[in-house]
């Protein structure tokens, strides 16, 4: 499946997003998570199904002013 | 003590993370400054390597400050709102310097998209820290939708240009005594911060004037003295402005003058 990853297009396997963050490398405990441009908390990114085209993003803490 | 929302502070200068030289730089520049609050965002996280948020993340939680994430580059309500969810579950707090862009020569931001936003994150729980023009009625509407602490800006973000509008700042004071008022960007030198807390504010945010200075360190310091100079003035209540001289060293008695004495 074709999904759009941090603004960049990527074939997954994932169907759900925490499964994505695992097979991408990203620390689940660290990041937070858009499907979208929705919001999906950590507690709801098992149930939530990915479906081809999804926007997915995947944010951590970074410098700020 | 300067209270934002249900939390008291000592120190009234909050110190933005973004633009150091290095990390050590800036881990200098905090503790120098004495800032008890530091301003970060969320930016996209990088795939497979090395997570620059991890060693980000963990530089700010051994130091031991409040944070106070911000809603940097949005230019909607809707993305604004997602951005400070994101933000309350990865910093675990439910404050939010909510930054709405309006126009992107100056940054400014937008004051519809920004009321609009503060209502829908009051309601779902965050305590919102406006970043927000110096107007009268649109700090009007904040403090309707329920903001406790309003961010006017002095100038826009980045340029350094101090209090462009002193008038309307003191006249925000003025109006609302009970909020926190915060000068949020523009403020070039401690000269500018310390004009600000002259004139009643609570509080100052700032970033790039002391993470592009010469020495941060030394410059985060000069902030902190310059604010709690400000502070001090404001509290001791500062002498009226007149026109034309007033003597100082008293006339009578004076040497050659022709009143006795």
């Amino acid at each position: 499946m074709r999904i759009v990853l941090n603004g960049e297009p990527v074939d997954v396997a994932a169907t759900d997003i925490d499964s994505l963050l695992t097979a991408e490398g990203f620390d689940p405990t660290l990041v937070a998570t858009a499907v979208n441009g929705d919001f999906v908390p950590r507690a709801h990114r098992r149930d939530l199904r990915l479906s081809e085209g999804d926007s997915v993003e995947v944010f951590s803490p970074r410098q700020g002013g | 003590m300067v209270t934002f929302y249900d939390r008291t502070f000592e120190s009234r200068l909050l110190l933005g993370t973004a633009r150091y030289p290095s990390p050590e730089a800036l881990r200098q520049a905090v503790l120098r400054s004495g800032a008890e609050i530091v301003t970060v965002s969320l930016r996209r996280e990088s795939t497979g390597g090395e997570k620059a948020g991890h060693a980000f993340w963990s530089l700010i939680r051994d130091l031991g400050v409040a944070v106070l994430p911000n809603t940097a580059g949005c230019h909607g309500v809707r993305e604004a709102i997602t951005t400070a969810q994101m933000a309350r579950e990865v910093f675990g707090t439910s404050w939010i310097k909510l930054e709405v862009v309006g126009d992107p020569e100056t940054l400014q931001p937008d004051p519809f998209a920004l009321v609009e936003a503060t209502r829908a994150l009051v309601a779902d729980g965050f305590q919102v820290f406006p970043y927000m023009t110096e107007d009268l009625v649109l700090a009007e509407k904040l403090m309707d939708a329920g903001c406790r602490v309003l961010m006017p800006w002095g100038a826009p973000i980045g340029t350094g240009k101090g209090l462009n509008n002193p008038y309307a700042l003191a006249l925000l004071r003025r109006h609302f005594p009970e909020a926190t008022l915060v000068v949020d960007a523009g403020i070039g030198k401690p000269s500018h911060a310390a004009a600000a807390m002259e004139l009643g504010y609570d509080a100052i945010l700032l970033n790039t004037a002391v993470a592009t200075a010469g020495d941060p360190p030394a410059m985060a310091e000069a902030f902190a003295e310059a604010i709690r100079a400000g502070r001090r003035g404001h509290e001791a209540g500062m002498m009226a402005e007149t026109d034309l001289a007033v003597a100082s060293t008293p006339v009578f008695g004076a040497p050659f003058s022709p009143f006795s004495g």
